[in-house]
């Protein structure tokens, strides 16, 4: 790597004061799987790596069945899979969580990364924004929140001002008879880059769909929110033509362009089959049963 | 600039002082500082798996770790993995059962699956196959590594 050094700052007033004095190369380091990886190849001018992870807002968890969930936004993927009360309460999470890389590189990334990192296919961030995640960020002005469909702004992009981080992600607390379900197309069958993803968050009242959420990714140039999807559901009985609808709007909200990992063609008609799948097993997942789709 | 750093870090069971950049990676450090050339740089991007370690009982991409990262960290090597001179079970049935050819890739093999046994002692083959799908093999086409790490789940540790 390139010349490059390094600090471990034990607070986020320190954090921030350091960023804010470094400058734009100075870069939060977190699991480095991403940022490591883009230093060394020029792709981030990078002059300095901020370790985070002494920092405990960073890297905790805490939930609480009234007000949700609070996730350290560095914490490592492979502790989110391994929580029980994760996989119990935020399955979407844990289903993106389990999906991103491979192994070793669960036991660094985390969702906080892959949100900042704004991948337009990022396999986290459709999860987040279904699950109605926030980030709570820390900066130079004080604290903010930014809903997660609102914090990418472009491939690689985001809101984050100069020294600003984000401290940790926000979920609420589940609504009764719910649950969510993230899949993603690709390639191969592990450690690849997602053709599309997406992600459904539901709640049934006996067949009446109370809540309904779905984000897509890898089909824009950020991850989308689709409400119409949502709103084909919402306040009806599920069915196959309510499916169906929601399912189009997921197709319609798509603006892929052709790549090595896929065409146009073929994004939009995954569009539509992740947003078909992920509603079932969501359902599913909701009446207890096993999930169908891998 | 980078900064010359002083590491304090327990490597296979020794504590080890070493001194690194901060512009070094782990695999960097590993190899070209402390002389421990098992990991091998396959990518240098996280996708290969071939400088596999395990850092405070986590399996990770060591080209993705920064030397300084390890202060106060328990790092095994594949070096580690045998025991006053007997090989581990896992290297044992690597032989055995001929799960390497070229065997570039071994070390970050033997680390992964380790990490995995010690994981999960019994995984089923999709386990087996999920867990190591970030360690790349270009000769052996993957089922003998899949039955040695097998294997070596049947006989145990």
């Amino acid at each position: 790597m390139q010349d490059v050094k390094y600090v471990k700052p034990k607070s986020l007033q320190e954090a921030v004061r350091i960023l804010q004095e470094s400058g734009p190369t100075a870069r939060v380091l977190a699991g480095g799987t991403d940022i490591i990886v883009m230093a060394r190849e020029r792709r981030r001018d990078t002059s300095l790596f901020v370790d985070i992870k002494a920092i405990p807002e960073m890297m905790g968890i805490s939930f609480d069945p009234q007000s949700g969930l609070t996730l350290g936004a560095a914490r490592p993927l492979y502790q989110l899979y391994r929580d029980e009360m994760m996989r119990r309460v935020y399955p979407a999470l844990v289903d993106s969580a389990s999906l991103i890389g491979g192994t070793a590189i669960q036991g660094r990334a985390s969702l906080g990364g892959n949100l900042c990192n704004a991948g337009p296919a990022g396999d986290s961030i459709p999860s987040i924004i279904a699950m109605e995640g926030t980030a709570n960020i820390i900066g130079p002005n004080g604290e903010r929140q930014v809903k997660a469909e609102e914090f990418c702004t472009g491939p690689g992009r985001n809101v984050l001002q100069p020294g600003e981080i984000v401290v940790s992600l926000h979920f609420p607390a589940p609504r009764p008879n719910s649950s969510a379900r993230f899949l993603r197309f690709i390639p191969r069958n592990e450690m690849d880059i997602a053709v599309v993803n997406c992600a459904t968050n539901l709640t049934l009242e006996g067949n009446t769909v109370t809540h309904a959420r779905m984000a897509i990714g890898a089909v824009a140039a950020t991850p989308l929110f689709v409400p119409a999807a949502g709103a084909a559901l919402e306040g009806k009985p599920l069915t196959d033509e309510t499916i169906a609808a929601a399912a189009n709007a997921s197709r319609d909200a798509a603006t892929p362009i052709d790549d090595m990992r896929g065409s146009i063609r073929q994004r939009k008609h995954l569009a539509y089959v992740l947003a078909e799948r992920t509603i079932r097993d969501a359902v599913h997942r909701i009446r207890g049963e096993a999930t169908e789709y891998h | 600039m980078s900064d010359r750093i002083i590491i304090n870090t327990t490597i296979n069971g020794e504590p080890l002082e070493f001194m690194a950049d901060t512009r070094d990676s782990l695999l960097e450090a590993l190899r070209d500082r402390i002389g421990l050339t098992g990991a091998k740089e396959g990518c240098n991007n996280g996708n290969c798996g071939a400088c596999s370690v395990i850092m405070d009982g986590r399996l990770v991409n060591s080209c993705c770790v920064l030397a300084a990262e390890v202060e106060g960290a328990d790092i095994t090597t594949v070096e580690g993995l045998e025991q006053n001179g007997q090989l581990s079970t896992l290297q044992q049935t690597f032989l055995e059962d001929a799960a390497l050819q070229c065997g570039i890739c071994t070390p970050g093999f033997l680390v992964a699956s380790t990490a995995l046994l010690d994981f999960n002692p019994h995984p089923t083959e999709h386990e087996i196959r999920y867990w190591l799908a970030g360690n790349l093999c270009r000769c052996t086409g993957y089922d003998k590594i899949v039955r040695a790490v097998q294997h070596a789940a049947e006989v145990g540790s």
